[in-house]
């Protein structure tokens, strides 16, 4: 099977969709890519290189590049889909969230329920996440915790290529608005992708590897320091069970309770700020439902309470390690033996 | 090698396997064991399995102790006669060197990848393993299953011959359009990707659905046929575990899956995580939902089997045989034991419906032994 990145992969995702389906239309800034530079269109494919060529091959009228202005792109990204069109919204950055939040939480998200289930918004927010580039304390940031905590909104977190295809193909394909994030260190990332479409069903976690001793719940790109520490780990003789729940709404509780049943002992790797994050609520979930099962307290490994640094020195340190999950696993692993 | 002294390694189970952990040992170091007495238990990412002893002898040293985890060809233990001194078991441990992959062998792993071809307007993939002048071999899969079921069973047959597994419409990484799914139509798509094989006369081999296929294109294209091995096969009676059909067709989660692929084996630890996300992964494909059910709906409509060849097969004037578990709960195993005084039949104790799978050695020795008569 052929090995694609998680940019190809969702360009992929995007070209097919738009040949299956003629209302699905692609919209932000830069999405056609360098517009007006030298005349030439399309000459970068968004400053993710995820849309290229999609300008090319479905037109203007379906690859829309706007203004900098997020509150007129989500504002008629949402206004789009409740009257039929299925729209592909580009929010470059995530930190840039704020200025177009009514649009998403108070609109978006709401209006199935306030027009009594007569109105659907497919909709997609693609927007990019994660540390690890010196892009400061405005660029760098992980909110998809501020988005899980919102009804009528889902959220996904894919950690690589093959999911990430799946994934974007099922929110596509969703009725409901769908915030979809990208970490900006991952996109070259390569895994085996089928050439057809296919969707992964949402609020099905992946269970990244089997293990009895330790329950490790990481998001994102700290599925792959997570894989790393669990490495280590085996040399030491100590299995991890491994699950990334890819959606963290839904967010597949069963897989996450089943396993802690099994281990009794969680760690939950965020790269998130900790204070009301994923790492928050799945350790609480596990506290709430599987309280009698754990043999040790729940560790989370996050990011301090603070903003991102700009220094590369201190942004390393920010950043969950690897050692630094290896380590939470070795004292949730030795407590009370 | 010296004093008859001879290595277990890791074995090589299916394209991707590159390294193996040992579960368990099932013998001692000084006991003794025949050909084919199941030595060692291994654990790939995709299944776990028994090495069988590939000849007998007595097992003078454990190199890797259960839980290790080694390479593919990594030496697992030493097998010598008793007279054979522990000094020169020592000094055989450590000279011992994984094989390099040979030039040779690194083209074997390089054509060793699934192609495709066309046939009755469908694109098919299929792997080929194996050469020689003996008659070739096709290997047919069941009902939502794909060529990788014969993970153990295509390279034990690859010795002399040519080796063929091909995944049917609406399986694997063929085309998704089945058309009608029924007997007729799949057994077009075979007959048709055994002439762009280039074939003219191969042993049939075909399991559960596969094997009603390969039956029906022997009944078709008899002079094709060598012979015929049908493993748990389907068109041999009414029933199917209609339970079985109706949640590998829903399962999109893997919960379902886990619990209707337990169904198939007579040991629910065969089921490794893997296994279970390859088929959620076919599943997830667009197109296959539809395919599986049209198939399913064509061939096993109200829980029923609607084809049943079992008159066709006994008067059959090719050889057939009929290779079954005991322990099978999709297709009971009354189905061959009531063709047991007409054909040879075999079953298999301690297995489900995956006998190749989970008595692997002894399929493969069933088969030699037939074919090559």
């Amino acid at each position: 099977m052929p090995l694609k990145s998680i940019r190809q992969a969702l360009n992929e995702a995007l070209a097919q969709e738009m040949r299956r389906d003629p209302r699905i239309i692609v919209i932000g800034e830069d999405v056609a890519g360098g517009a007006g530079s030298q005349g030439q269109r399309d000459a970068y494919g968004g400053v993710l290189g995820v849309t290229k060529g999609l300008f090319g091959e479905f037109g203007e009228s379906r690859v829309i590049d706007t203004p900098i202005t997020e509150s007129a792109i989500m504002g008629a990204a949402a206004g789009a889909a409740v009257t039929g069109l299925r729209p592909v919204a580009e929010l470059m950055f995530s930190d840039f969230f704020g200025v177009c939040f009514d649009q998403i939480y108070n609109q978006a998200a709401k209006f199935r329920y306030m027009f009594g289930g007569k109105a659907k918004t497919p909709l997609v927010i693609r927007t990019m996440i994660g540390a690890g580039r010196s892009a400061a304390a405005q660029h760098s940031q992980s909110p998809y915790h501020i988005f899980t905590s919102i009804p009528g909104l889902k959220c996904v977190v894919p950690s690589n290529a093959y999911d990430a295809k799946g994934l974007l193909i099922q929110a596509i394909r969703d009725d409901d608005p769908v915030i979809f994030c990208e970490h900006k260190l991952m996109y070259d990332l390569r895994a085996e992708v089928p050439d057809e479409p296919y969707t992964i069903p949402f609020g099905e976690a992946n269970i990244v590897r089997d293990g009895d001793d330790v329950t490790v719940v990481a998001l994102s790109r700290m599925v792959h320091y997570a894989d790393e520490a669990a490495d280590a780990l085996v040399k030491e003789g100590i299995e991890c069970e491994l699950i990334d729940p890819r959606t963290t709404s839904p967010l597949d509780e069963d897989t996450i309770l089943e396993s802690v049943e099994r281990t009794g002992r969680l760690v939950v790797v965020d790269e998130a700020t900790p204070r009301c994050s994923m790492a928050a609520d799945i350790a609480a979930l596990v506290a709430d439902k599987a309280f009698a099962s754990l043999k040790a307290p729940v560790k989370r490994v996050t990011a301090p309470h603070t903003p991102v640094p700009f220094a590369p020195s201190l942004e390393k340190l920010y950043i969950p390690s690897p050692e630094r999950i290896a380590e939470a696993v070795r004292e949730v692993y030795g407590y009370g033996r | 090698m010296s004093n008859g002294i001879t290595a277990i390694t890791m074995p090589k189970w299916g394209l991707t396997m590159t390294e193996g952990k040992v579960v368990g040992w099932l013998k001692r170091p000084g006991q003794r064991f025949a050909e084919g007495e199941e030595i060692i238990e291994i654990e790939t990412t995709k299944i776990t399995n028994v090495l069988e002893a590939p000849a007998g002898g007595t097992l003078r040293r454990i190199v890797a102790p259960a839980g290790s985890t080694l390479p593919v060809g990594a030496l697992l233990a030493v097998v010598a006669p008793e007279e054979v001194a522990e000094g020169e078991i020592d000094t055989f441990v450590a000279g011992f060197a994984i094989p390099e992959p040979s030039a040779e062998a690194a083209t074997d792993a390089d054509t060793a990848k699934p192609r495709e071809l066309e046939a009755a307007g469908l694109r098919l993939r299929y792997l080929e393993l194996g050469e020689g002048g003996s008659v070739p071999v096709l290997l047919l899969h069941g009902f939502g299953a794909d060529l990788n079921t014969w993970m153990f069973t295509q390279p034990a047959l690859a010795d002399e011959r040519r080796v063929i597994a091909l995944d049917l419409p609406g399986h694997g990484g063929s085309a998704k359009d089945v058309g009608s799914g029924n007997a007729e139509r799949l057994t077009d798509a075979v007959e048709g990707a055994i002439g762009a094989l280039g074939i003219d006369r191969v042993h049939l081999i075909g399991h559960s659905m596969g094997g009603a296929i390969a039956a029906s294109l022997a009944l078709r294209r008899p002079e094709l046929a060598a012979s015929l091995t049908l493993i748990a096969s389907a068109g041999l009676g009414p029933e199917i575990n209609a339970a079985f059909l109706d949640g590998f067709v829903r399962a999109a989660r893997r919960r379902e899956a886990v619990e209707v692929l337990s169904l198939l084996v007579h040991d629910p630890a065969l089921v490794s995580r893997t296994m279970v996300e390859d088929v959620l992964r076919y599943k997830r494909l667009d197109g296959v939902a539809a395919a599986l059910a049209k198939i399913a709906d064509a061939w096993f409509a109200a829980g029923r089997q609607s084809l049943d060849l079992t008159a066709q097969i006994v008067t059959l004037e090719r050889p057939v045989q009929i290779i079954w578990g005991r322990e099978d709960r999709v297709i009971p195993v009354s189905n061959a034991e009531a063709l047991a005084d007409r054909l040879p039949v075999h079953i298999l104790e301690q297995a489900g419906h995956l006998p190749h799978m989970e008595k692997a050695g002894e399929v493969n020795r069933l088969i030699k032994q037939f074919i090559e008569i």
